[in-house]
């Protein structure tokens, strides 16, 4: 106990008291006037407006990935079982570079979007983009286990019972993977949340547009002013914090069978 | 509801675990499929339920063929070995499950599941618990919640899967009796899974021994235990003494006594139970002498192991009184006579 909070104090706590203090250094007039910057807020709607968006695609998709990873047998199904977790270890600047230049409009992808009037590279659409590139191993990961622990008799007795597929994995299979689930969600959220390397490649970076917080924070430090960067990341912070509360407290509520 | 199975395989990766099958399971009757693990009993009860489906043969619900109709149609209550409860719902709603899928046409109104769920939590002695969740309930409290789900759903047969498998000894036996008492008030076509000997012939109205895929005797457990129709289910059931024995024209000498051989001549095996060797301090006619080397208080039966020259060991069980008035202990050398044997010529 008494180690977990001295740890906690000297790596978390302690550098997010020195940045509250410091975004208070040219006093609260600047911190307030950093906080209601037009500018500031539309960065902080895109990294956490784009982020929930991400992290929700992630969550579906997510647990659709590790359905199929558990439950069927296919030929290469180790290479992409690997190949889940390789975002992961994709340095963030590879990532959103590749990302670019397939969305771009003579990339890949993007040469058949474009005509569509479908703009992919350089606008908030790119950010999600690379956002839910980013945090898809976080709900494949956390899910797949809960799935394959998954007895079948479970299903069977739900299917012996007169459920249909659809019953039983609306009404079984889904209520038991959700916290699982929620955990893989709050994770990927706050990854893309926080996310900077992959990001400030694909998103054009227009300030009021696709100009997102961590790099306005960058901006900031670039012209000194210190005390306006770390206003910038105590807002993302509160943010960040009273959403993984949320989340939290909703898992908490999903595996209330799970108390005693 | 009577089950017919018709000539019923079914093999997993080239191994048969269910081998050209035929049983006829009558209406309201508690039938026992006991066997070794891999015998096949709890393929066939799953090709009952409709969790499996058989590579040949027929199965017939009331003489109409159910082979091909899926699990849901075929109202059959399933009780798993490990329960298989929705741990995410609470007792009630876990039993409500089976009326709550139902079609909407056929679904209960909330009142109607209510009453049902309360039924059943009093017919399986769990009032009270209804709000509980199944992490918090004991494994014989999980059992009878599993049972009652099965039973919310107005089966026509209940297919239990080794459905004590999991339990304690003590909790164990009480569930037995608990489910004979149900079974007789229910009158409900019964078949379950077993590998317990004692647990199919306590509960059993009649026993079908499995061995490998096939059936090796199907009858009501006294005339299961006392004629077992050959080795297999001889040892299989209870204990038993496995004696080589030398034919000597048309007889057999089997610990010391004299049998006659009908039909095969020569060598085979003789089968004893414990309970059928009479022991005395003194030689009788017929009788062969032997060494107690050790002696088991199992509480009502005295298990005493004894040697015999140029035989393999021979077990013997008595009432307590009767060991009491012999007053025999290790080391004792004492005299057997099998009061009855079973001859099964080697083929």
């Amino acid at each position: 106990m008494g180690v977990t909070v001295t740890y906690l104090s000297l790596i978390v706590l302690i550098p997010l008291a020195a940045m509250f203090v410091r975004s208070l250094g040219d006093g609260p007039a600047h911190f307030l006037s950093v906080a209601t910057d037009p500018r500031t807020l539309a960065a902080l709607r895109l990294s956490f407006g784009g982020a929930l968006i991400a992290a929700l695609i992630n969550l579906v998709m997510g647990m659709l990935v590790a359905w199929v990873l558990v439950r069927y047998p296919f030929p290469g199904k180790r290479l992409l079982d690997a190949a889940v977790d390789l975002p992961f270890a994709l340095p963030t600047a590879v990532a959103g570079i590749t990302l670019t230049a397939l969305f771009a409009g003579d990339g890949w992808i993007g040469q058949f979007l474009e005509p569509l009037g479908l703009q992919v590279a350089f606008t908030p659409v790119g950010v999600v983009v690379a956002m839910v590139f980013i945090g898809l191993p976080f709900v494949v990961r956390t899910v797949e286990p809960v799935l394959a622990d998954f007895e079948k008799e479970v299903e069977e007795a739900a299917a012996t019972l007169g459920a249909s597929r659809l019953q039983t994995v609306v009404r079984v299979i889904l209520p038991s993977i959700l916290p699982a689930a929620l955990t893989g969600f709050a994770l990927a959220f706050a990854r893309a949340v926080g996310e900077y390397g992959s990001v400030i490649f694909i998103a054009g970076n227009m300030p009021y547009q696709s100009e997102i917080a961590p790099l306005l924070i960058v901006i900031r430090l670039e012209e000194f002013d210190y005390s306006g960067a770390a206003a910038v990341g105590v807002l993302m912070l509160l943010g960040a914090f009273l959403l993984l509360l949320l989340i939290n407290l909703l898992q908490a509520w999903s595996r209330s069978y799970e108390r005693r | 509801m009577t089950i017919t199975v018709k000539g019923v395989a079914k093999e997993f990766g080239g191994f048969r675990a269910v081998d050209d099958l035929d049983l006829v399971i009558h209406q309201g009757e508690l039938v026992a499929l006991l066997g070794p693990s891999g015998s096949g009993k709890t393929t066939l009860l799953r090709i009952i339920a409709g969790l499996e489906f058989p590579d040949r043969g027929q199965v017939l619900f009331n003489g109409d063929d159910a082979t091909a109709r899926a699990v849901g149609e075929r109202a059959v209550g399933f009780v798993f070995q490990h329960y298989a409860l929705f741990r995410h719902m609470t007792v009630f709603e876990n039993i409500a499950f089976g009326l709550r899928v139902k079609p909407r046409a056929q679904r209960p109104t909330r009142a109607a599941i209510a009453e049902r769920v309360g039924e059943l939590l009093r017919l399986v002695q769990l009032e009270g618990m209804a709000h509980r969740y199944p992490t918090q309930l004991s494994g014989g409290q999980r059992q009878r919640v599993a049972l009652a789900r099965a039973l919310a759903i107005e089966p026509r047969v209940l297919l239990l899967d080794e459905p004590f498998g999991a339990l304690d000894a003590q909790v164990r036996k009480d569930l037995r009796r608990w489910l004979r008492r149900l079974h007789q008030e229910m009158g409900l076509t019964s078949v379950f899974v077993t590998h317990d000997q004692e647990e199919a012939l306590e509960l059993a109205d009649r026993v079908v021994v499995m061995n490998k895929g096939r059936i090796e005797q199907i009858g009501a457990p006294a005339e299961i235990y006392d004629r077992p129709a050959n080795p297999f289910v001889y040892e299989f059931l209870g204990q038993v003494n496995r004696v080589p024995y030398r034919g000597e024209g048309n007889t057999a000498r089997v610990l010391g006594r004299s049998f006659a051989l009908e039909g095969a001549a020569g060598d085979g095996i003789a089968y004893v139970r414990p309970e059928e060797i009479e022991i005395s301090r003194e030689p009788r006619p017929d009788s062969v002498p032997a060494l107690v080397r050790h002696v088991t208080a199992l509480g009502p039966v005295i298990r005493i192991d004894l040697d015999l020259e140029g035989s393999d060991p021979v077990e013997v069980s008595l009432p307590p009184a009767r060991w009491r008035d012999l007053c025999v202990a290790k080391g004792d050398a004492v005299h057997l006579r099998p009061a009855n044997v079973r001859i099964f010529p080697a083929a």
